[in-house]
């Protein structure tokens, strides 16, 4: 699976998990802005990503993370 | 619970405590639904002495500073304990901080040792300014083999088997210098004694009383001067367990309530309102009518327990309610940040009571409490026995600045006798909060008057600590305000930050200056960025040394501008 792949994916779960179009979303979106979310509800999209890529990613990985782009690269470096 | 006031020191009581409920449960960890380390009294105390050795093989001595960067885990714990045996001054950093932002604190607070969880550790060693590092000896913790260490210990390793020598500190020795800010800026190290701990600890329990049984879920950052407090010495001192859970997403804060059956929490407004929200979604998802009967059932309750909680009968009436949270839940606590009346009561009627308190770091953790003597939504609580409010300056309507004094206030600010002078003014505790007191005594909170905010995570931003992102805009100069300072407003939700510039006479507010101030603004931590920008056409005031005169320059951006000036970003 490619970064890109990745990155698509994670696109298409927050577009779901947090009711917005896919296609307003994009790679360097800051989710925190473009969502009006909390870090809370971040983990809980994280949540939803690991079970989707069947992976464990412990609540530090996303320390500093703030689009979704970081997030495919730190999602893809355990696959 | 030991008689916090003939202990000296909080080694000596943590000690006393190790010794007095040796096979009661003090401490498990748990990652996710994994439970990964349990220890008694006992167990933990065969953790931490080896280590203390260790410490003092390697030259730990009496007032030897020891700094701490880690989640919360059984391993915090442990160290802080090592660290106090051996009469030494910790240290606790937030974990959440940068690299360089931990190696800028490192340096000021002098630490001679550092124990740092291995991924936290890999990220100093990558940071510009980690040659710097004066630490003399790093412990790592969880570290994978073969890992490069950078010339750090393992801290699983470091130990030594002889029986270490415990040193006895006076109460009023520090006990722990806790950065309440100043990270980008000035450092603000609160230096706090034994004293301040021992006394805030007697006060809390006399209100909220823990015992052998009690189990306190710690979900806040232990370096936190709440969880530091209410996850660690308030329990030990009483013979309490404490459940670290490695995790802070909201399925398995609800799965370790039912699992290990939690007594009391701690939150900040965030992870409340996350909890409100769930419980909502539970709620409206339920049929008419049993819709119906939960809401005739928390009117009874309600009614009921107007004058004071009655934990067994609101057990019985909403029996699901609590019995997601695990059944013996007696209170949850907020603090860090301010609290909307609504959930309060949202959970009061539930019959689970939120005991909302408010209190700064400088204070020793807590100012005032609420009792439940009855329940009130609408303040923060009367102030803990042993402490002193005054309004000073009030109003008309009797809002001031709130003032504190006694025994739990911190000794000083480290290496900062100016910030301390106008910190503390005859012994009080000047807050920069604004609030009142009502005729029953409680406090009530009406905003601030300094420049800061605090965010519903509850994390304290000062713009001082985050101008030097914007060092380079092609701007004359800048400065960072909360919004609230430059035109004061009576809440403390919802607060934000702005960035004022004086555009360049020669060089006007150009096209793609929006941009540049948003790519800077991202590489802050998503809650310490700017909202918005406000274009000021006047050089500012600025002492003989250059420096800006805030207080100044927000009177003059008050009295020309006002909120609609602000350009969002």
């Amino acid at each position: 699976m490619t970064l890109d792949t990745t990155t698509d994916e994670i696109l298409q779960l927050a577009a779901q998990h947090f009711k917005v179009p896919r296609a307003q979303l994009r790679p360097d979106d800051d989710f925190f802005k473009k969502l009006g979310i909390n870090s809370l509800q971040v983990l809980d999209l994280l949540t939803r990503i690991e079970q989707h890529f069947h992976i464990e990613l412990p609540d530090y990985e996303l320390q500093g993370v703030t689009d979704f782009r970081t997030l495919a690269e730190r999602i893809q470096s355990r696959l | 619970m030991l008689d916090l006031r003939k202990y000296n020191s909080l080694g000596e009581a943590l000690r006393a405590a190790l010794e007095t409920w040796p096979g009661e449960v003090c401490l498990i960890e748990a990652d996710r639904d994994r439970e990964t380390a349990r220890y008694t009294y006992r167990q933990f105390k065969e953790a931490a002495l080896p280590l203390a050795r260790a410490l003092q093989d390697a030259g730990f001595h009496e007032g030897s500073r020891a700094a701490i960067i880690m989640t919360n885990q059984s391993k915090w714990l442990i160290s802080a304990y090592a660290i106090f045996f051996c009469g030494g001054v910790l240290v606790p950093l937030d974990y959440k901080l940068t690299a360089d932002e931990e190696l800028k604190l490192l340096k000021h607070s002098n630490a001679e040792f550092l124990i740092v969880e291995h991924h936290l550790w890999r990220a100093i060693t990558k940071a510009a300014e980690f040659s710097d590092l004066s630490v003399r000896v790093v412990l790592v913790t969880e570290a994978p083999a073969g890992a490069d260490l950078a010339g750090a210990k393992r801290w699983e390793e470091f130990r030594d088997a002889r029986e270490p020598v415990f040193v006895a500190r006076q109460r009023k020795d520090p006990a722990c210098i806790v950065y309440s800010s100043g990270t980008g800026g000035r450092p603000k190290g609160c230096v706090l004694t034994h004293e301040n701990y021992l006394e805030q600890c007697i006060a809390l329990t006399s209100l909220y009383p823990f015992w052998p049984g009690v189990r306190y879920l710690s979900i806040l950052p232990t370096n936190h001067a709440i969880d530091f407090m209410v996850g660690f010495i308030g329990p030990f001192t009483c013979g309490a367990a404490v459940v670290h859970l490695r995790t802070l997403r909201p399925e398995y804060i609800r799965d370790a309530f039912t699992r290990y059956r939690i007594t009391y929490m701690t939150v900040v407004p965030m992870i409340l309102k996350s909890l409100e929200r769930g419980l909502r979604q539970r709620f409206d998802e339920l049929s008419r009518p049993r819709r119906r009967m939960l809401n005739s059932l928390i009117a009874v309750n309600r009614t009921l327990t107007r004058r004071r909680p009655n934990p067994q009968l609101s057990r019985t009436l909403l029996r699901q309610v609590h019995a997601a949270f695990g059944g013996e839940l007696r209170a949850l606590f907020v603090g860090g940040a301010f609290t909307e009346p609504a959930t309060l009561q949202f959970f009061y009627d539930l019959g689970i009571p939120v005991g909302n308190g408010y209190g700064c770091t400088e204070a020793g953790t807590t100012i005032t409490l609420n009792d439940f003597k009855p329940f009130r939504a609408d303040t923060v609580g009367k102030p803990l026995p042993g402490m002193q409010i005054k309004i000073v300056n009030p109003g008309s309507d009797g809002v001031g600045e709130v003032a504190v004094s006694g025994t739990t206030i911190m000794s000083h600010y480290l290496d900062d006798p100016e910030m301390t002078a106008e910190t503390i003014v005859d012994g009080w505790l000047m807050t920069g909060d604004l609030g009142r007191l009502d005729n029953a005594g409680h406090l009530q909170l009406f905003g601030r008057k300094k420049n800061m905010i605090v965010t519903e995570e509850g994390k304290n931003i000062y713009p001082e600590d985050i101008e030097n992102t914007f060092e380079g805009l092609p701007v004359k100069e800048f400065c960072v305000f909360a919004a609230n300072y430059l035109w004061p407003a009576r809440t403390m939700t919802g607060e934000q930050l702005l960035l004022v510039l004086r555009p360049d006479s020669a060089q006007p507010v150009a096209d793609g200056l929006a941009v540049k101030i948003a790519d800077r603004n991202r590489l802050l931590l998503h809650y310490k960025r700017i909202s918005g920008y406000v274009v000021w056409d006047h050089d500012f005031p600025r002492t003989a040394s250059m420096k800006i005169k805030r207080t100044e320059l927000a009177a003059q951006i008050r009295e020309r501008l006002t909120r609609d000036a602000v350009v969002p970003l």
